[in-house]
């Protein structure tokens, strides 16, 4: 068995064992890797000395015996986790030249869990997209069909896992930029509750909204990632202060008497009849596992687009004011006075989503139009909110389709922003309101992965977890391997 | 045409936190450019604001010192603009829900009536960086150390009525940011400034007539000036016919004008909006009783003490109430000279403070101690020297020449009270007087002051004055 066909887990237990070295795991993907990402563009930036330094490092603590179930696991962090000493560019010309003095919460937390950074991957700009077309470094392409796109916004983070490239990598999710990729790259991806993980070194888009999360080909392997990476940081006030589960020691539980609900909302036109067929067998699949399946409501599951497309953007608009070009990042030449300065600066260093976001989060704010747009949007999102509670207390988890669609081609949406934007039509809610979603393989049609997407409560990542892992145990979607990267 | 002014001002007080408002990064003022900005002030990618709890307690205090409401909920807003010393394109402030509101200060007028004014609110924010434009030849240099020093702006009403009100309401609230240990009140280093909005309308309009706002007072004289400069100006532009146009203006002190800004901000939209990185600021009912349990005496209660206590006037309770360091000062005088208030009144308001004025330095640092002054007024109480002689003595205490007996001693101050020694003086000028002695003797009372100069001249000043005057009139109408 070839060592990137494992598992994380599976290799952490080679590692434990001696039977593989983290010097040639990470010798062997960084080959995959230089062999490999021409055809995908998953990585920006590759650290290959400090890498292969921190494997011998891994090395040594595994055999003082000191080791973790992390240590010595390669990995990729999408591009706007900042890294100390390594260039964090969030796929913008903005940032091309940007390397920050300090590291993300969650790059320190896996770090320090053993693992090791091999380099940076592929994101549409400022995390702005659901294509990876935005990027400045260009689009990242889906592993199953390269003339399709990965999903995005962490593109490259999902193909990186797809194409087995490394076993884990680290995204963020707004409105849906974990879990859309991880559907359709055939991965699983985790966005935990909002506040479980630290934002802090974390490039803001939207503020209330930004979740780093995890992806993995298992659900048991986003268990362990996710353990060492939440946890409450003073350095984020949004950060909440609750204990970590060991995720990984509630993945045996059974499925019986777990009630499961379907949103008839996310049923309905616009979901493509692959998709819902693929979605229906896989409830099948946790029914027979004992789950009780029902239908429930999210009446207001229609405004959530709307909803974020108001509250987001207004955020990044603010968000992104800091890229001035007087302290860092691009810095337009010769600028003939201050406004010349800002105007080129940010007229050459953004691209036209990142601008266009600017701008409707601007007209979002301004006096006249607050009222109407920001603070409806807000009372709306309380509604969305209200929505789940009540859905909650009837049901433990929620499962619907993760995208309508599969994988689309590349180039296909790209001049028609708000048919870019309802692909995100069913994970967006889920940021709104600040809850934990994942989305797991669950079948392919012609040939290109389907997601499942599952919802749980606040904190309720344990179960959520432990309800992919049985579905896992029962199906082998997780396991399929894009033609050509065996 | 009778005009009336209507002022009211926004205080900007920077709060005595030893770290900024949202990062660890120190707020001490006057190092090397940029060296006292961290990561968070820089506005760097990615990271985050901390609120920092020290300067919350300091807004709740002043809150709770002006009987104002403490919001039990607060929450901070962006205020988005560009600007190169704004780091990240917008300033985290207050804005709809602020931590302090309706509280209310009074002010004494000239004719010594009491003005309540008040204040709408008080809210946190932090302070920008500065723009420096004298460093570099074709460029503008940016120090952020200042950026993120934490700031309770402080919105009065449009209560006052004259320039002289204005300073009155600033001063007040400068003796309680003092009071109340939340700010050094340093004007010079920006740590206590004001921007004043200034109207005028006719006489018994009710309608608020076009305001301007002049930015970035840092002075009481300025204040004084820039209103004064500001209504007659606005005066002059109504009665020629003309508009007030509403905008920001700048006080130049050199020319003792104000001007419209070449403004930056003038035409800008805000864009307020809550702040996501931060949670809404909630104070609870404990936390308000843990920090009014912590409230020092406050001006208008020591002043209203003092005249009670000390039997002083209002207006000398008033000035010795100015600061807390001058109360402090009066009290330890007086418990240093045996509870004899009034005359520690007359000193601390006479020599000490035309001492302190004339040499610009603070009570702490003065060279006279309240016991040294004590000290002295001891020597007055009980007859060693007289109050004239007494002024030397300060003159020389405040030369730094030692405490009040040392100097005494050292140069023979002490006062003669041997009336024998006395009688031979004075019976030595009325022997060489006698011109003078007829003249009084026949009616011109008025000359015992001569008799009393030439004793104190032979005596060096130092014969007691009471028994001086008391054996000359003895010895004369013999």
């Amino acid at each position: 068995m070839n060592l990137h066909e494992k598992t994380l887990a599976e290799l952490s237990a080679a590692l434990r064992s001696g039977e593989i070295t983290s010097r040639s795991l990470t010798t062997h993907y960084l080959d995959r890797i230089r062999a490999l990402d021409k055809r995908l563009n998953a990585v920006i930036t590759l650290v290959e000395e400090q890498a292969m330094a921190e494997a011998e490092a891994a090395d040594a603590r595994i055999a003082a015996g000191r080791a973790g179930p992390l240590t010595g696991i390669p990995l990729l962090h999408k591009d706007l986790f900042c890294t100390d000493g390594v260039r964090t560019s969030c796929g913008s010309r903005m940032l091309d030249n940007f390397i920050a003095p300090y590291d993300a919460a969650v790059v320190e937390n896996l770090r320090e869990a053993g693992m090791i950074m091999l380099g940076k991957t592929n994101m549409d700009e400022f995390a702005m997209g659901s294509s990876n077309e935005t990027s400045y470094y260009g689009p990242v392409r889906n592993p199953w069909d390269t003339q399709r796109v990965p999903g995005g916004s962490s593109g490259g983070s999902a193909v990186a896992v797809a194409a087995r490239l490394v076993p884990t990598t680290t995204g963020t999710d707004t409105g849906g930029s974990i879990r859309q990729p991880a559907a359709l790259c055939g991965i699983t991806g985790i966005k935990p509750t909002y506040g479980r993980v630290s934002r802090w070194g974390m490039v803001a888009f939207a503020s209330s909204l930004d979740q780093g999360g995890v992806f993995a080909r298992t659900a048991e392997d986003c268990a362990l990632v996710l353990g060492a990476m939440a946890g409450f940081d003073e350095r984020d006030s949004t950060s909440v202060d609750r204990e970590v589960p060991d995720y990984a020691a509630h993945l045996g539980a059974s499925l019986k008497e777990l009630r499961i609900g379907l949103p008839e909302e996310y049923f309905k036109e616009g979901l493509d009849a692959g998709v819902a067929a693929a979605v229906d067998a896989a409830v099948d699949v946790f029914r027979s596992l004992g789950a009780e399946v029902k239908s429930i409501r999210l009446p207001n599951a229609h405004l959530a687009v709307p909803t974020y497309y108001v509250i987001a953007p207004a955020e990044c608009s603010s968000n992104l004011s800091r890229f001035d070009g007087v302290r860092y990042g691009h810095r337009c030449e010769n600028p003939r006075d201050l406004t010349d300065l800002y105007e080129r600066s940010r007229g050459e260093g953004f691209g036209a989503e990142v601008k266009r976001r600017i701008m409707i989060g601007t007209y979002a704010l301004s006096a006249g139009y607050y009222d109407a747009y920001y603070l409806k949007a807000q009372k709306v999102r309380r509604l969305i909110s209200e929505d789940f509670r009540e859905a909650f207390s009837q049901v433990d988890l929620i499962l619907g389709p993760t995208s309508p669609t599969t994988a689309f081609r590349l180039g296909e949406k790209a001049d028609d922003p708000v048919s870019m934007y309802l692909s995100d039509i069913y994970t967006i809610a889920v940021n709104l309101a600040g809850l934990p979603g994942m989305s797991i393989p669950a079948g392919f049609v012609e040939g290109l992965p389907v997601g499942l997407q599952i919802v749980g409560n606040y904190f309720d990542e344990a179960r959520m977890l432990n309800a992919a892992h049985q579905y896992q145990q029962a199906t082998d979607w997780h396991l399929r391997v894009p033609p050509g990267f065996e | 045409m009778e005009w009336e002014v209507v002022i009211g001002l926004e205080i900007h007080a920077q709060l005595a936190t030893r770290s900024k408002i949202f990062s660890g990064a120190s707020t001490a003022y006057g190092a090397e450019p940029n060296t006292q900005a961290c990561a968070v002030d820089l506005g760097l990618p990615g990271v985050l604001p901390v609120l920092n709890a020290e300067a919350v307690r300091m807004a709740v205090k002043f809150g709770l010192a002006i009987d104002a409401t403490v919001a039990s909920r607060s929450v901070f807003a962006r205020k988005n603009y560009f600007y190169p010393d704004l780091p990240k394109g917008y300033q985290i402030s207050q804005y709809e829900l602020p931590v302090v509101s309706q509280g209310a200060v009074e002010i004494e007028l000239d004719d010594g009536n009491v003005k309540t004014i008040g204040v709408t609110r008080a809210h946190l924010e932090e302070d920008a960086g500065k723009s420096v434009h004298d460093a570099f030849p074709d460029a503008t240099g940016i120090d952020l150390n200042r950026a993120g020093t934490p700031l309770l702006e402080i919105v009065s009403e449009p209560d006052m009525r004259s320039a002289r009100e204005a300073v009155a309401y600033m001063k007040k609230i400068h003796s309680l940011v003092r009071y109340l240990g939340i700010c050094d009140g340093n004007m010079q280093e920006g740590s206590f400034r004001c921007d004043a909005n200034v109207s005028v309308r006719r006489k018994g309009s009710h309608e608020f007539g076009v305001r301007t706002e002049t930015k970035n007072l840092n002075s009481f004289r300025f204040v004084e000036r820039a209103i004064n400069f500001e209504v007659e100006r606005q005066i002059d532009v109504l009665e020629s016919g003309g508009a007030v146009v509403q905008e920001t203006r700048l006080y130049d002190a050199a020319k003792d004008e104000t001007r419209p800004m070449r403004s930056k901000e003038e035409a800008n939209d805000y864009r307020y909006f809550p702040d996501p990185d931060l949670l809404p600021l909630e104070i609870d009912a404990a936390f308000l009783e843990a920090v009014q349990a912590e409230l020092p005496e406050l001006p208008d209660a020591k002043k209203r003490r003092f005249m009670g206590e000390y039997g002083l006037s209002a207006y000398d309770a008033g000035v010795l109430t100015a600061s807390r360091e001058m109360a402090d000062y009066y009290e330890a005088v007086i418990e240093a000279c045996n509870g004899e208030a009034k005359l520690a009144a007359n000193w601390v308001m006479g020599d000490f403070s035309a001492h302190l004025n004339k040499s610009a330095c603070e009570i702490g640092e003065a060279p006279v101690t309240a016991s040294m002054l004590g000290g002295l007024l001891i020597r007055i109480l009980d007859n060693t020297i007289s109050g004239k002689i007494a002024k030397e003595v300060f003159e020389a205490m405040w030369a730094g020449e030692g405490n009040a007996d040392a100097i005494i001693e050292a140069r023979g101050l002490k006062q003669i009270s041997d009336s024998g020694a006395l009688e031979a003086i004075i019976d030595d000028i009325i022997a060489s007087h006698p011109a003078q002695v007829e003249q009084y003797r026949a009616g011109k009372e008025k000359l015992i002051g001569f008799f009393v100069g030439q004793a104190m001249k032979a005596t060096q000043g130092k014969a007691n004055p009471q028994q001086l005057n008391a054996l000359l009139k003895r010895k004369l109408s013999g």
